[in-house]
């Protein structure tokens, strides 16, 4: 159904940590081979060992650069990104069929791809570039949060989170009912003042990033100086200083 | 509302196969999913982590989780090959295996029987080297090894002859205790999983994270500082680090007095044969001074102390403990952080923050835990000290020609600190702690069809070990263990091609190679290389007559062979991941782990170990055939369960015995790999508490090891922070003991092969000063070395590989992003696309590697990116130094290991018209497999 | 935005189309039998000809039938019944018109209506988007509009409309040229708030994702030609508005007729290229791109 529900019972969604993301593509794989084989089409591929190769993902790993002020090292940030489930998701409004819709009960957006003509609107509508139309399929493919496996009763408990989430290696990605406070993600978010992305869209996303800690501000040496005082200035010092501590061990 | 109703408990598979990954070195567990397709063919659905395996813990990276694409990769060989064309056309024809395996049998006979060293047999990134080096063994060539020469030898040998253990796959931070991680060098590929693990760990604790590295990408990008040091200088910051810490008194005397070689007493012995070697008793072990007794004393005579300061007089001469040595050394000024700072490029007030911080988190924030143990002395303890600070390697500060000392000085930084083998520090995996002297020696004993009379390689001790034939010339194909690089344990694989070409120090006849795209990405001097392989004599024949290869895939090299044996993917073949071999081992743990064939090729391919199983029995190779001459393993599953390394040792740890009940030792159990397969594919077996630290000093540890079968009787040993083979080198070069090196090597044996760890530049020797840029590459997390570039979905994330260019140099050449630049080195040059990079230091380029593709490879269409942006940094790179002027050519490698020194090439940069095509370009070669399909939906259960 | 043919055909077109039919359906002129039929002819053919090319651009466009049901709340959807309204009513409209000499008049100015409410429902497509700032004003509809409705009136020769209109129409491009220029950055979106790393210093996109393309960068990142858009808006708005206006100053006849309603296509169809061509999706910034 095209217009929001007013209220979803869970807000379900990602904590992306920027802190601690290597930028490996795991998630991005992990994501392709999970959703190639499982919920609606495949994720096609396009050129698949020639020129201009392209594919549907629904994940992708950007990487930026940021230049503090004044002379401070630059840094690199890897980002993930997919699509971020908004409370006030524009891509579900724009749907003229109905395709795209945001489930009552826990809020994660969706394409019906029976009921998709690929126009393409919701991709547009979207800030995030979290929508791909598939070349192969022409339907539009997005995140589905792994709703196939997070509710899966073929898969053990614990592996019912994303795909993505289950493989980050450095443990970089959480998921979660964003809406609850009292959940490990709401919890995260918290502590370590977790953003969203485009406010300024007035979106609202659900999925939150965790920033990058302050980086390059290990204390000037005069702080850590006293554990550097010198016992001694000439190895022959140094050797009477050696004599004196064993005796003392 | 009505929403769609849809399946939220869709069926995952109809069968999950567990087994190991092998789309990297880190060998991760991995549930392969199973489905059966429309045909009703049971395919490889989907592939992810095993939550149980030890190494990865249910994770997988972006190459594990795109293994599906590598199964059905259209570049997979699939029959043997013929060459028909001339070498490098890649002419073929398919022939059956048994006309191949006649081939090979008819090629490698005569060898076997009239020269054996006329076969080179080296396997490149192979995870069966204990296998393969048992079949070169059996056939009798000295020349055999793996790819480690021109990966990390300086790496692996600085850390089992400093402390009989080293980075990578032989240990591992202790990441449940450590508060501050620092993590050294470029390439941040290997035991990818763990250590991206480990560090989300450490990072959700809050713990600091120290990356050095010129370049701040992967791991580096999330360290909390980050120390982007001028190439190849980190021996020289790692020492002003030891100089800032000993000036301060802050290292750890107690750990440096009872587990550490600082108070052997070194012989003062000016103008003799034994000045500087350590000071032992009759029983061969080393002599302290007891700060009891004063008395001299064996190290390990229980109750001793021994005296870090104590020296020792005899004979009118004062012997000095090695730690009086140290102190000499590293307290001089020139390691002072100001004398350093300008050639590593860090402010001299960093050095000491550093050094500082490690100071504080090591001594201030120790603490300890509640594990009794009792050492090797027999002095008990009551609790386990911790020093929470950890260092990791990577490649980086290794393959430089100073990286065997760089490593050293690590593990010194380490060992000053007490931070090996206790809580929150470095902690060895099993079967590490192993010192030096526990491994074997090279052997190069060859006798005309026999076998050869030893395992090939190892560590030497002393002039003696080295692998020189009775006229002193090199007794290896690629020279390791000589004058050269008197400590190469791993061989040199970069030199096997150019030395054989050369016929120095002899001709071959059968050049035998594994997964080793020679011709391509894994060889220095590309260009040179192949034309090696391609050239002919005055009789028109190939000066290298002979070349068998296996591989998997339609790799660069499938063209300069001429018979390929084709090989299976990962998941079409039996291995084992074996205790022998570079095991999967945690430091809390022994493990190791199989492959199966979860699906059956579709192809008339051999697993090659499979094949070398038929072949050596062809070939009647002892080891390969029964009494009767049949052959004795049918495949390398059979070998896999039956061969016996010593009695009750066999490759596999785990399920041993007649009931499978047996860990480590135990007889044959013919249902062996059946009950890995339902364990998940692995065995593991866990250190007891209070045997998993302090384990080289252990005797906890040391008896379980022993019960385990890692070894026949208890081995405790002391760090070696002066290791003394070394000073036996230099004495041979100073003119002493009976194996003599040539004399233009005796200065520079004298010089680098310091027993203590020294620092020295290799700018001048790659003409720095015309070339002030270095030039690096990093290996993606996404990318396995060439492997990538058939896999649909990988190739995807990295289809070619920009020139990374500092903002600085952009500025000054001009540049831009998307600009083309001419890279010269003293070598060669390339013309390039560049990319602006600001986190980079700023006389550092960098690309990654093995993106860029020969035309006509890979099954990849001829236009592909990947040949005609991608590109190789190895054109730029000769496997000899620039001439000297001294009418000789040095190779291009550490003196002391001969790992090929990749990253101490410099170079130029200058802005270039843009070009259609990265340069050098090369022509096509015909695929033997022709390309791949258009466009991919991929999936079974449509 | 990706200048996708399809969508600029459609858009330049069915904007025609529906501009003729306006003043078809409000009698300007009143025409009957064949001169009716001549009309129509030319009518339906842009409107409905520029609606079929927009189903060249669906994935799945078998299923176009579906973009009827969302009409509470898709723009899109809406335009489809407003279309099938329009065509509907102004076909029975011509009907009479064509055939029995009649004029409906409440069919034409229903027909009318909904003529120009399928043009607003077209621009309101664009207008929504907060994701792309150049669209996303209340200049946007009326540029649509005032085109569609100049367009219509040269279509229907009502020159003295025409000449009005065209001015309007240019002053409005105009317009949203000049504000379009400013949107992205009054926007508040930037790469500092796509990322969220502002705070730490100046942000700058380093390796994409991927090194090849994909369906966001070819939809959405068109840069090349943006370097011409000088040249081409003024190309456009001589063709559109300021050749057509001398011309009609000009006596009239047929041939200056066609021309200017020539050139006046040829004019929109170049502001429609620019339309897209210009318009910066925000994901751009995520590729560093605009």
């Amino acid at each position: 159904m095209t217009t929001l529900p007013a209220k979803t019972e869970k807000k379900l969604g990602l904590v992306i940590d920027l802190d601690t993301c290597v930028g490996c593509h795991a998630c991005v794989i992990s994501c392709k081979g999970w959703n190639t084989e499982n919920y609606g089409a495949p994720l096609s591929d396009q050129n698949a060992y020639g020129a201009d190769n392209s594919g549907t993902f629904l994940n992708r790993v950007h990487s930026y650069e940021v230049q503090p002020a004044g002379d401070a090292a630059a840094q690199l940030i890897h980002f993930p990104k997919s699509c971020l489930h908004c409370e006030d998701a524009p891509c579900v409004t724009v749907c003229p069929t109905g395709a795209s819709y945001k489930r009552v009960e826990d809020g994660i957006v969706l394409v019906n791809e029976s009921n998709c003509i690929g126009c393409g609107l919701c991709a547009w509508a979207c800030p995030y570039g979290a929508r791909e139309l598939d070349q192969a399929e022409g339907v539009m493919k997005k995140c589905t949060l792994c709703v196939d496996r997070i509710y899966n009763e073929n898969l053990p408990e614990e592996d019912r989170q994303p795909a993505c989430v289950r493989t980050c290696p450095a443990g970089a990605r959480h998921f979660g009912d964003l809406g609850d406070e009292t959940s490990d993600v709401s919890k995260l978010v918290a502590e370590r003042g977790g953003m969203d992305l485009m406010p300024e869209q007035g979106t609202k996303p659900v999925n939150k990033y965790l920033p990058p800690r302050p980086k390059d501000e290990m204390p000037e040496f005069d702080v850590l100086a006293p554990f550097l005082e010198p016992v001694a200035e000439e190895p022959k010092g140094f050797l009477g200083w050696l004599d004196k501590t064993l005796e003392k061990l | 509302m009505n929403q769609p109703v849809i399946d939220l408990s869709p069926k995952v598979s109809d069968e999950v196969r567990k087994t190991t990954c092998y789309m990297c070195a880190c060998r991760c567990g991995i549930n392969v999913h199973m489905k059966d397709g429309p045909d009703g063919n049971r395919q490889v659905a989907y592939i992810e982590g095993n939550r149980d395996h030890p190494v990865n813990q249910g994770v997988l990276c972006a190459k594990g989780s795109a293994g599906i694409m590598q199964v059905n990769a259209p570049s997979r060989l699939r029959k043997p090959l013929k060459r028909v064309g001339e070498r490098g056309s890649g002419e073929f024809e398919e022939i059956e295996w048994d006309e191949a395996l006649q081939i090979a049998a008819d090629w490698l006979e005569p060898v076997r029987r009239d020269n054996p060293e006329k076969l080179a047999f080296f396997t490149g990134r192979d995870q069966s080297q204990s296998f393969t080096s048992f079949w070169a063994q059996n056939f009798g060539t000295p020349n055999y090894a793996a790819h480690g020469g021109f990966c990390s030898v300086n790496m692996a040998a600085a850390g089992i002859y400093t402390m009989g253990g080293a980075f990578w796959e032989f240990g591992q931070p202790d990441w449940d205790h450590t508060k501050l991680f620092m993590l050294f060098g470029v390439a941040e590929d290997h035991d990818s999983n763990p250590i991206k693990m480990g560090i989300g760990k450490i990072k959700a604790r809050g713990a600091r994270v120290i990356g050095v590295n010129p370049i701040r990408t992967g791991y580096n990008a999330v360290a909390d500082d980050w120390v982007g040091i001028t190439p190849g200088t980190d021996g020289l910051f790692i020492l002003s680090m030891i100089h800032c810490l000993m000036k301060a008194g802050k290292i750890d005397l107690h750990y440096l007095a009872q587990y550490t070689n600082a108070p052997v007493l070194v012989i003062n012995n000016p103008g003799q044969a034994d000045h500087g070697l350590l000071m032992r008793d009759e029983n061969g072990k080393e002599l302290v001074i007891d700060r009891a007794t004063g008395e001299l004393t064996p190290f390990d005579k229980p109750g001793v102390k021994p005296d870090l300061a104590a020296t020792y007089e005899k004979d009118g001469q004062t012997h000095r403990p090695v730690f009086h040595q140290m102190a000499e050394m590293y307290l001089d000024d020139q390691y002072a952080p100001e004398a350093v700072a300008d050639r590593c490029g860090i402010p001299a007030k960093r050095i000491r923050a550093i050094a500082a911080e490690l100071a504080r988190v090591a001594f201030e924030e120790s603490f300890e835990l509640d594990h009794a143990w009792t050492d090797f002395r027999g002095e008990k303890h009551n609790k386990m000290v911790g020093r929470p600070v950890s260092f990791h390697s990577m490649r980086g500060i290794s393959a430089h020609a100073n990286g065997f000392q760089t490593c050293r000085a690590l593990h010194t930084l380490q060992i000053l600190l007490g931070t090996v083998e206790v809580p929150g520090g470095f902690r060895f995996k099993p079967p590490y702690p192993k010192p030096a002297t526990a491994h074997p020696k090279p052997h190069v004993g060859v006798t005309k069809g026999a076998p050869l009379n030893g395992p090939h390689l190892g560590f030497t001790h002393g002039p003696e070990d080295l692998a020189l034939k009775d006229d002193g010339t090199a007794a290896r194909i690629d020279k390791a263990f000589t004058w050269e690089n008197p400590m190469s344990s791993h061989g040199l694989m970069h030199m096997v091609i150019s030395n054989a070409y050369a016929g120095d120090p002899y001709k071959i006849d059968v050049l035998f190679m594994y997964m080793a795209n020679m011709s391509w990405n894994s060889t220095m001097n590309t260009r040179g290389v192949i034309d090696m392989l391609t050239d002919k004599d005055e009789n028109g024949e190939y000066v290298i007559p002979k070349i068998i290869y296996s591989d998997a895939y339609s790799s660069e090299m499938v063209a300069y062979s001429d018979l390929i044996l084709p090989d299976t993917t990962y998941l079409e073949r039996h291995d084992c991941i074996s205790l022998l071999d570079r095991p999967i081992c945690e430091a809390d743990a022994a493990a190791d782990a199989i492959r199966w064939p979860v699906i059956e090729p579709d192809r008339d391919v051999k697993g090659f170990q499979s094949m070398l199983c038929e072949l050596g029995a062809k070939m009647n190779l002892p080891g390969f055939v029964n009494e009767d001459g049949s052959q004795k393993y049918a495949d390398y599953g059979d070998y896999i369960v039956n061969h016996e390394r010593r009695p009750g040792i066999g490759p596999l740890a785990g399920f041993r015995g007649e009931n499978g009940d047996q860990a480590g030792r135990g007889s044959v159990n013919p249902k062996q790999l059946d009950q890995y397969i339902e364990n998940g594919g692995f065995f593991v077996e866990h250190i007891p508490d209070g045997a998993n630290y302090y384990k080289p000093w252990n005797m906890a540890y040391q008896d379980w090891a022993v019960q385990l079968g890692l070894y026949d009787a208890p081995t405790p040993y002391l760090f070696s922070l002066y290791v003394e083979p070394m000073r036996k080198f230099q004495l041979a070069a100073e003119g002493y003991g009976p194996i003599q090196p040539p004399d233009h090597l005796r200065d520079r044996i004298m010089d680098t092969l310091s027993p203590l760890p020294i620092w020295y530049s290799t700018e001048e020797d790659n003409h720095a000063a015309d070339y002030p840029v270095t030039a690096l590459t990093q290996r993606p997390m996404a990318m396995y070395h060439s492997w990538g570039s058939q896999n649909a979905w990988l190739r995807q994330l990295h289809g070619h590989n920009p020139l990374y260019v500092p903002t600085k140099l952009m500025r000054e050449n001009g540049l831009q992003d998307g600009d083309w630049a001419k890279v010269t080195s003293p070598h060669g040059e390339i013309t390039v696309p560049v990319l602006e990079m600001a986190a980079l230091n700023e006389n550092t380029i960098w690309t990654w590697n093995a993106i860029g593709k020969r035309k006509g490879a890979w099954a990849l269409e001829e236009d592909a990116p990947e040949a005609t942006r991608g590109f190789l940094l190895n054109h730029l790179i000769h496997e000899l130094l620039p001439p000297k002027g001294d009418g000789l050519r040095w190779a291009n490698s550490d003196p002391i290991t001969g790992q090929a020194a990749w990253f101490d090439l410099k170079v130029r940069i200058e802005k270039a018209a843009a070009h259609a095509e990265s340069q050098p370009g090369f022509a096509p070669i015909k695929s033997p497999v022709g390309t791949g399909p258009k466009d991919l939906t991929w999936k079974v259960s449509k | 935005m990706h200048p996708a043919p399809s969508v600029i055909f459609f858009t330049t077109f069915s904007g025609l189309g529906f501009g003729l039919l306006f003043f078809l359906g409000l009698g300007f002129p009143v025409v009957t039998g064949w001169t009716a039929f001549a009309f129509f002819v030319i009518a339906y053919l842009m409107a409905v000809g520029g609606l079929m090319a927009s189903t060249f651009h669906l994935g799945r466009p078998e299923r176009a039938i579906k973009a009827f049901t969302q009409w509470r709340s898709s723009w899109l959807s809406r335009e489809a019944w407003c279309a099938v309204g329009a065509l509907v009513l102004m076909g029975l409209y011509g009907l009479g018109l064509v055939f029995f000499g009649t004029r409906w008049t409440a069919f034409g100015i229903l027909g009318a209506l909904l003529s120009m409410a399928t043009v607003f429902t077209t621009s309101m497509i664009y207008t929504q988007l907060k994701t792309i700032p150049r669209w996303n004003m209340k200049f946007t509809p009326l540029k649509f509009m005032s085109l569609s409705l100049a367009g219509g009136a040269l279509l229907a020769g009502q020159t003295d409309a025409a000449l009005v209109l065209l001015v309007i129409a240019g002053l409005v491009q105009l317009y949203t040229w000049v504000e379009g220029d400013k949107a992205l950055g009054a926007s508040g979106t930037n790469m500092a708030t796509a990322t969220g790393l502002g705070n730490i210093g100046q942000v700058r996109a380093f390796e994409p994702p991927h090194t090849g393309t994909n369906y966001l960068l070819k939809e959405f990142v068109h840069v090349i030609g943006r370097k011409h858009s000088q040249k081409l808006r003024i190309i456009a708005l001589g063709l559109m508005t300021v050749v057509p206006v001398l011309l009609l100053a000009l006596p009239f006849s047929h041939l200056i007729g066609v021309l200017a309603i020539l050139s006046h296509i040829a004019g929109v169809l170049t502001a429609r290229w620019l339309f897209f061509a210009e318009a910066e999706h925000v994901v751009g910034l995520y590729y560093g791109k605009r």
